[in-house]
């Protein structure tokens, strides 16, 4: 297991956001967290990165508890964190950015080739490597939001919402590469409302309904379950 | 000498003194500019370092030196010490009066800034050897003057623009390219998303009241060299001009407020070679100004504000 969350209890002042869940993830998998606006998937990622105070509970990374540490303590054990709404720094270049993610890679050599690898994944971002992001489209953003955990190089990625506004061939394009990232060894736990692309690629999944995981099972049960299908996949 | 001339070797002149003065704004106003684009955060008691500082200087002389002619290269490290001193004092100020308050309003860090502002002043006061009454600051340069043609520069003057500049171009590279630089940058526009990517945001806004209040001790040790009339309430009056200057140029740009830190100087030398008594009016006047032309300052970007 490379995270194991338990009880996890996080509020806003009276707000309760997450209301005492526990899930794991083991090594290797790509598990997914499902749910309508506002059931707390985003408030579970930061609690377990640790921008926002967790309240009950523990979240253990590969063994060791992490439960409100320091967020730049907990990425340099390994866990990489793509916030939701990529979260650029819009007033540095693509090539900063990429920079900014590589802070706590002490070997140069493997920082140019993590360089490398986002530019020959995501080609737009190098034509504008020297460019101010703020001329970036949404889907550019994005890539380079996962340009930067790949620079970062976590041992577990945690993704918030990478399909987020996006076209659906810019989404296909950034699936592919988190599914690339997992083949190379990282770990993935995603936050998804675009469920059935999340499902699909998924190992397991975990349903959050108002601060409470609701049902749980693998990618594929989850996509047959008809309550899944009626709350989160349309028709 | 032609009447014509004349007023050009006035202007000449004058036009030196208002880029030294103008450099001690400069150096003052990036600590205002610095500390807001990371915490956005005016802090009112940031003048208060530059007296600090001078002070700093001061007591570093009458301790170690019996004699005040120390030369150069020592007076130059006697500035830094002082600027290291003072960047120390900056640093804790933060931790102990800012960051409590940091995920409060505005109104609250403003009010906890002028606390220390008033706090710092009465207790050096209180110190027996400050004192109420000024004291005499230390000549760190002994001034030559010469003749460039017709024109009377002061030696004194020209080294403190050029140190001046020094200075700035070494902070501006910092910021621009090393990794504290790009993290200084990232943290002032996302700290979530800074220390996602591992920046210590407490380091790092540490570090730039440790650079801001630095830059104002140097600011403070020219300052006395040319007016070495040392009080308590000095920072006071030089930190409302130093801010001006840095929302002129557009607070929250190091270069914003390089260039309002010259423009005030600038103006200010030769609004009182006219009338001495409307300088200070006058900054207000061409602050308002340029405020109703370029509400954002000179270099500064419409402000985005962020959901
Ligand atoms: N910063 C905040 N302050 C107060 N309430 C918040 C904050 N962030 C989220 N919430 C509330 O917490 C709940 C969970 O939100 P969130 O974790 O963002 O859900 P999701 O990511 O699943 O859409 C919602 O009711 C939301 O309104
Ligand atoms: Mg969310």
């Amino acid at each position: 297991m490379i995270l194991e969350v338990n009880n996890l209890q996080v509020n806003y002042g009276a707000i309760k956001a997450v209301k005492g869940i526990s899930f794991y993830v083991n090594e290797g998998e790509i598990v997914t967290l499902i749910g309508a606006n506002g059931a707390g998937k985003t408030t579970t990622l930061r609690a377990i990165s640790g921008l926002e105070r967790v309240h009950t509970g523990t979240v253990k990374f590969k063994g060791e508890d992490i439960t409100n540490i320091a967020p730049h303590k907990i990425v340099g054990m390994g866990l990489t964190h793509v916030p939701e709404g990529r979260r650029i720094f819009t007033n540095l270049t693509v090539m900063e950015n990429l920079r900014m993610a590589a802070l706590l890679v002490k070997d140069k050599g493997e920082i140019s080739k993590s360089f490398d690898e986002v530019f020959e994944l995501f080609p737009r971002l190098k034509e504008r490597r020297t460019q101010s992001t703020l001329t970036l489209s949404g889907g550019e953003q994005q890539m380079l939001a996962v340009g930067r955990a790949i620079v970062t190089g976590g041992d577990l990625v945690v993704l918030d919402e990478p399909s987020m506004g996006l076209a659906p061939m810019i989404v296909d394009e950034i699936f592919n590469v988190i599914l690339r990232l997992n083949k190379e060894g990282a770990t993935i736990l995603l936050n998804e409302q675009n469920a059935y692309m999340a499902l699909s690629i998924a190992d397991r999944a975990y349903v959050l309904e108002t601060g409470n995981i609701t049902l749980e099972g693998t990618g594929k049960d989850l996509l047959d379950n008809p309550a899944v299908q009626d709350a989160y996949l349309g028709s | 000498m032609k009447y014509k001339e004349a007023g050009l070797v006035t202007f000449l002149q004058l036009l030196v003194y208002g880029l030294q003065l103008g450099s001690i704004y400069a150096l003052l106003a990036i600590g205002y500019t610095m500390v807001f684009g990371i915490i956005r955060m005016i802090n009112m008691a940031h003048g208060d370092f530059l007296m600090i500082g001078s002070y700093a200087v001061y007591f570093l002389v009458s301790i170690f030196f019996a004699d005040q002619m120390i030369g150069p290269a020592i007076a130059l490290l006697v500035v830094m010490i002082a600027a290291g001193i003072t960047g120390m004092i900056g640093v804790g100020v933060e931790r102990i009066a800012y960051k409590p308050l940091r995920k409060r309003s505005t109104i609250s860090t403003m009010i906890a800034a002028i606390g220390v502002s008033l706090f710092t002043q009465n207790f050096f006061r209180a110190i027996p050897a400050i004192g109420p009454n000024p004291r005499m600051g230390p000549k760190l340069l002994v001034d030559k003057l010469f003749f460039i043609g017709p024109v009377q520069l002061s030696m004194a003057r020209i080294i403190v623009i050029i140190l001046s500049l020094i200075i700035m171009a070494i902070l501006y590279a910092v910021v621009m390219n090393t990794k504290i630089g790009i993290q200084m940058r990232a943290v002032s526009c996302d700290k979530d998303a800074s220390s996602l990517m591992g920046a210590d945001v407490n380091r790092v806004i540490s570090t730039t009241f440790f650079i801001g209040a630095g830059l104002a001790a140097i600011s403070g040790a020219f300052y006395a060299n040319s007016y070495p009339v040392l009080t308590v309430t000095m920072g006071a009056t030089l930190g409302n001009k130093a801010f001006i200057a840095a929302v002129i140029g557009g607070i929250g740009d190091i270069r914003g407020a390089v260039l309002g830190g010259y423009i005030m100087g600038v103006i200010e030398i030769m609004i009182s070679a006219v009338y001495s008594e409307l300088a200070y009016g006058f900054s207000f006047v061409a602050l308002i100004i340029i405020l109703l032309f370029k509400p954002e300052g000179l270099l500064g970007k419409p402000m985005v504000e962020k959901v």
